[in-house]
């Protein structure tokens, strides 16, 4: 019995807990690409680097904060710099449009000139970044550490497993689905809303409407600006922030937005969660759950070194798109 | 209130309009009929705005709209309906309706959440003129289901519901009665009949069913490779040489298709 419940405790904290953080973070990355693909109809290579600066401006607005004493107590001072971070993106953003996206839609151009534009795009938020903040790791995590250590669940409950959750991984799961709550409420509820809906569903005929189709790709943007500061962001308390991250998750959100079907918006939430999980699930070390279950085992029993975790999300999305090419939930009318 | 002036567009090597020259007037149910390849939907998809016509002027009450994108010729109360029906499929077909009509407050982020009794007396409106719509269609079974579930007339029948959202002037509908049964027909022909005389929306309506056409259409031009080839009541075209010609084929031969 009470193995059973160590090997619980043992797989809540190494795999359903930073599975279901992990996960967040992906399906509001995978949120924006997805949102871009149903309106623009082009995959935004730039994504990542959006997170990174949408993150970026929120660490130096979180350390100009901390230097005037400004702070949440217990919750980090990032969450109020947030909405700052959102705003400078968001302008970001709205420029990038009106200085690069904007003459391609007037060309009337394919879907490829727009993703290598993206391509030129992500180097130049790149390079703006690096300019800004420099390559190095940046911590900002103040405020409490964990909502629950290890050691006092070991106290509470008697068990040899401790289960830690940090304050970070709680924020995350609550921004994300208070985030995900307001994002379907407003694409099912509103008319700005219904609006986007109809266009990604059947551009020519909103056009032949009284959509206004500048309106709906701005209001595209601005949705993905305030979701990539967001996912960077809780990213970056999670872990730490550092530039060259947000390119390698670029990887696992792709992934998680095609398996979803790129255009679904609950697709690419549920393609989030399968990512997070296989990945954790197949880096994770199995050895102490052998033990458990009465077998000593040589080894960590690990299916694939953590070094090789992003070749988890490339093979998902190669099975994915041979078996089921329109992924899980086929795209593009939400 | 539409004059077109020798149009052509060319695909390539093919002249699918060729040098049309026509007129619709203002307050007519104007018919445009013709063998298949014709060139009827391209001239719809010119005067449209979808495609830039390589030479040639559409005019709408004397001023010139060549070239305009759909958008604008929306804003000026031109419509059109497609010869496969359009719809956004995953919305109802009330929402459907409601994304019809221009300058709703809610489509902007600002107002949707500082305006919010502005967006809510003018969706009220739009809502209104939706039920009044369904109601005038008779649709109203379906007026809460996913228009991507509606059979073809229905689908069509939705088309013509769109053009109501506003206070069209001009309407195009391609081939609004294929593929549609008789008693949707019908319905289709009254409804288009009953917003000409009691709205004063002007139509031209490409179309097949000669039966229809006689009920709705004067008068009725006749295009051929790319060209007007006759025009008058619907009795006169039917019984002019030169479109039964066309239409059995004989002196259809290339010169569309270099
Ligand atoms: N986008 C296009 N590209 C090339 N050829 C086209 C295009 N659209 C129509 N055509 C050609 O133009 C001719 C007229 O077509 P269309 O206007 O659809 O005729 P209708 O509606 O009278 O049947 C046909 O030969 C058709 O193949
Ligand atoms: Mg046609």
């Amino acid at each position: 019995m009470m193995d059973i419940l160590n090997t619980l405790a043992l797989l809540g904290n190494y795999l359903i807990v930073p599975g279901i953080t992990y996960g967040c973070q992906l399906a509001l990355g995978a949120l924006g690409i997805t949102l871009i693909y149903g309106i623009l109809r082009f995959s935004n290579f730039a994504h990542g680097e959006t997170m990174a600066f949408g993150t970026m401006t929120v660490i130096l607005l979180t350390w100009a904060m901390q230097s005037v004493g400004i702070s949440l107590g217990p919750l980090p001072t990032a969450l109020l710099a947030l909405p700052f971070g959102i705003a400078a993106t968001v302008l970001l953003l709205l420029i990038t449009d009106r200085y690069v996206y904007k003459f391609y839609r007037q060309q009337r151009s394919t879907p490829v000139i727009y993703l290598i534009a993206s391509i030129g795009v992500m180097f130049l938020y790149n390079g703006l970044i690096r300019f800004v903040i420099g390559p190095d790791d940046r911590q900002f995590n103040d405020g409490t550490r964990f909502i629950m250590k290890a050691r006092e669940f070991k106290e509470m409950t008697g068990l040899r497993e401790g289960l830690a959750i940090k304050s970070s991984q709680g924020i995350t799961l609550i921004v994300t689905i208070l985030l995900v709550i307001a994002l379907f409420w407003f694409l099912n509820r509103t008319r700005a809303g219904k609006s986007m809906r109809a266009y990604s569903d059947n551009e020519d005929l909103a056009l032949l409407s009284g959509i206004d189709p500048d309106r709906v790709v701005m209001i595209a943007w601005i949705l993905t600006a305030a979701l990539a500061t967001i996912a960077g962001t809780l990213y970056g308390l999670d872990k730490s922030f550092k530039p060259f991250t947000y390119l390698q998750i670029l990887l696992p959100i792709f992934a998680a937005a095609i398996v979803g079907g790129l255009g679904s918006p609950v697709g690419a939430i549920a393609g989030g969660f399968v990512i997070a999980f296989s990945e954790v699930a197949v880096t994770f070390a199995y050895r102490k759950v052998f033990g458990y279950m009465g077998y000593e085992v040589d080894g960590l029993m690990q299916l694939l070194s953590t070094d090789y975790k992003f070749a988890v999300s490339f093979a998902i999305l190669v099975i994915v798109l041979l078996v089921k090419p329109t992924g899980l939930f086929s795209g593009k009318s939400y | 209130m539409i004059t077109v002036e020798n149009l052509h567009k060319h695909f390539g090597g093919i002249h699918a309009v060729d040098g049309a020259s026509l007129t619709i007037a203002g307050g007519s149910i104007t018919g445009l009929i013709g063998p298949n390849g014709a060139g009827k939907t391209t001239l719809f998809n010119v005067i449209a705005g979808v495609y830039k016509p390589t030479s040639g002027r559409v005019l709408l009450d004397g001023e010139d709209i060549t070239g305009l994108p759909p958008h604008d010729l929306f804003a000026k109360g031109m419509l059109r309906t497609f010869q496969i029906a359009h719809e956004f499929s995953s919305l109802t077909v009330r929402e459907n309706l409601m994304m019809v009509p221009p300058d709703q407050p809610g489509e902007a982020l600002w107002s949707a959440w500082f305006h919010p009794s502005a967006v809510r007396a003018r969706e009220e409106e739009v809502r209104a003129r939706a039920d009044e719509v369904i109601e005038f269609l008779e649709i109203a079974h379906v007026a809460d289901e996913r228009a991507g579930n509606l059979s073809g007339g229905q689908k069509k029948l939705l088309e013509l519901g769109r053009t109501m959202m506003v206070d069209a002037k001009i309407v195009f509908l391609d081939e609004v009665g294929a593929g549609v049964n008789r008693t949707l027909l019908n319905t289709i022909g009254d409804a288009i009949l009953r917003l000409n005389r009691e709205r004063g929306y002007t139509f031209c309506m490409i179309e097949h069913d000669m039966e229809f056409i006689a009920r709705l259409c004067d008068p009725v031009i006749v295009m051929a490779e790319g060209t007007v080839l006759a025009e008058g009541t619907a009795a006169q075209v039917q019984s002019d040489e030169r479109v039964i010609e066309a239409y059995l084929g004989t002196g259809l031969k290339n010169k569309a298709t270099a």
